[in-house]
């Protein structure tokens, strides 16, 4: 079953020197499962992952053939409904939670601020929610996590609040952009563990955006490779290895690996034809 | 002899009520032209080692002793001449509203260096930029771009050791490739000595020759790229960590 379905998907920005197009033609299929957005910086990947949300501001501009989530037209949606959407249905992690935390604001206040004002939850509610989410995510003492400040929190405490928040309002679809990109490789195989366990037990559709290739190749079932605002090639995880596609190659090979060679590592080549 | 030698090396921060040992009882040897890795997660020390050396963080303990001696406090202008360090983010590590040059000509200017127009030049050739970049500010430059300008600027009173903080952990993948190519260059060019920390093992066993384990501020496990590669490592959190990187996990 589709769960979010995107057809030729263009994002625009007008700039002084003309327009600029962050995504140029993106379409796909989603259904309950776990799709990889991959690309370098500026490679349009976060933007795909923003206007499936509608959260492009002016100037920049969504425009799409057609784009539906469970069979509600995303383009045509007021922004009411979309605000019912965002959330509840949809959700978004971001990417740093230095900056996506208010500082200012104690954790628990943070996780509780959806429930009390989206659905009038009384307090006492509220609270059991959210202690409910955080152990979900696995943190050991919830209550003390509920009290502190995020600055108290260590980077890997910090984007598993946010992905509890995100959970707590049961979303059919999670879009994680770069959901571990801030944290160390040990605490990064945890978090991402948390979310398989989520999406498998849950029956979610997961976005996870990234420029790690190797890491969506082992955690995601299907794979865009997104360059220049267009998806270059379209692969099942497992055959990541086979890409066909130059730039999904280049990809790949410039990464380190332990034993390899320790010559020079391959450059991506981005003049070739297809950059174009 | 060895260039770098760190023995018993101690940090500890005195926060309001409670002390933070930092770096406890850590030793390592580094010699010249060596390229020495320190792996580990957030908080394991590895960066606060560099620090010390550098004199920014509160030694308690041991000793470091470069060249056979032991370094003054504070650290001094032929210690700046000798060791540099190359900081994490990019973004950060270069003042805002400084262009280029000046980034690059302050430490001529300060060690009282003259002929700073060929050497700036010369510098940005050196780490692969167009020489028309000199009148950039940061925000007109690339990730990439903005960690060349910082090795340029680590370069600029010819040291003989590099200290690199995580030198491409802000960077993406195929950028990361460049800026690992240029400072393998620049280490065979001018036979330099890098102290790098990274917590991606991958990238510690590309570059470095010899890598130091840490957690919890303290040693685990040193390793040699042999014993890397061919999966040798004999205490529990090192073969995790080993499992745990990144380009273990298209087998996994």
């Amino acid at each position: 079953m589709t769960l979010l379905s995107v057809k030729n998907l263009r994002v625009t920005f007008d700039t002084e020197t003309g327009p600029v197009q962050a995504v140029r033609g993106v379409s796909f299929d989603l259904g309950r499962e776990r799709l990889g957005i991959v690309g370098e910086s500026g490679s349009g990947k976060t933007m795909t992952g923003r206007a499936v949300l509608r959260l492009i501001r002016a100037p920049g501009r969504i425009e799409a053939d057609a784009m539906t989530f469970d069979g509600q037209d995303l383009m045509a949606a007021s922004e009411p409904d979309l605000r019912a959407l965002r959330g509840r249905r949809i959700a978004m992690v971001m990417q740093d939670p230095k900056f996506s935390l208010n500082p200012v604001m104690k954790v628990g206040a943070q996780l509780m601020e959806g429930l009390r004002q989206r659905d009038n939850a009384p307090r006492a509610e509220a609270r059991a929610k959210a202690i409910a989410a955080l152990e979900a995510v696995q943190i050991r003492d919830p209550e003390r996590v509920m009290d502190s400040y995020p600055h108290e929190l260590s980077g890997g405490m910090g984007q598993r609040v946010m992905i509890a928040m995100m959970l707590i309002p049961d979303p059919d679809l999670l879009i994680a952009d770069e959901p571990t990109s801030a944290l160390d490789v040990t605490v990064q195989a945890e978090v991402l563990n948390i979310l398989d366990d989520l999406v498998k037990t849950r029956g979610m559709g997961l976005i996870f955006i990234s420029h790690d290739l190797r890491l969506v190749a082992r955690f995601c079932d299907r794979v865009l490779v997104m360059y220049k605002g267009k998806i270059v090639e379209e692969l099942a995880a497992k055959d990541l290895l086979q890409a066909k596609h130059p730039y999904t190659q280049g990809l790949l090979s410039c990464l380190p690996r332990i034993g390899g060679s320790r010559g020079a590592l391959p450059a991506l080549d981005r003049n070739a034809d297809w950059a174009r | 002899m060895a260039l770098i030698e760190i023995e018993n090396l101690s940090v500890t921060f005195a926060t309001a009520g409670r002390k933070v040992r930092a770096v406890q009882d850590v030793s390592f040897k580094v010699e010249a032209q060596q390229s020495f890795g320190l792996v580990g997660e957030s908080g394991s020390g590895k960066s606060t080692i560099l620090r010390a050396i550098c004199g920014m963080a509160p030694i308690t303990g041991g000793q470091i002793r470069i060249d056979g001696k032991p370094l003054p406090t504070p650290r001094g202008r032929a210690f700046a001449a000798q060791v540099q360090m190359v900081f994490q983010d990019p973004y950060a590590s270069l003042h805002p509203r400084h262009t280029v040059d000046r980034v690059l000509s302050e430490p001529l200017a300060i060690h009282g260096q003259g002929g700073s127009d060929a050497k700036i030049e010369q510098a940005l050739i050196d780490v692969g930029l167009p020489p028309a970049f000199r009148f950039r500010y940061p925000h007109q430059l690339s990730g990439g771009q903005r960690q060349r300008v910082a090795i340029a600027r680590a370069l600029m009173l010819q040291p003989q050791i590099l200290l690199l903080d995580e030198p491409t952990s802000a960077l993406d993948a195929s950028v990361q490739a460049e800026t690992l190519n240029l400072l393998s260059r620049l280490r065979a060019e001018r036979g330099l000595t890098f102290v790098m920390v990274s917590h991606d093992l991958a990238v510690i066993d590309h570059m470095c020759d010899r890598v130091l384990v840490m957690q919890n501020g303290q040693a685990v496990e040193e390793l040699s790229r042999e014993a890397l590669a061919s999966a040798a490592m004999t205490t529990p959190y090192a073969r995790a960590l080993f499992a745990a990187s990144a380009d273990r996990m298209l087998e996994g």
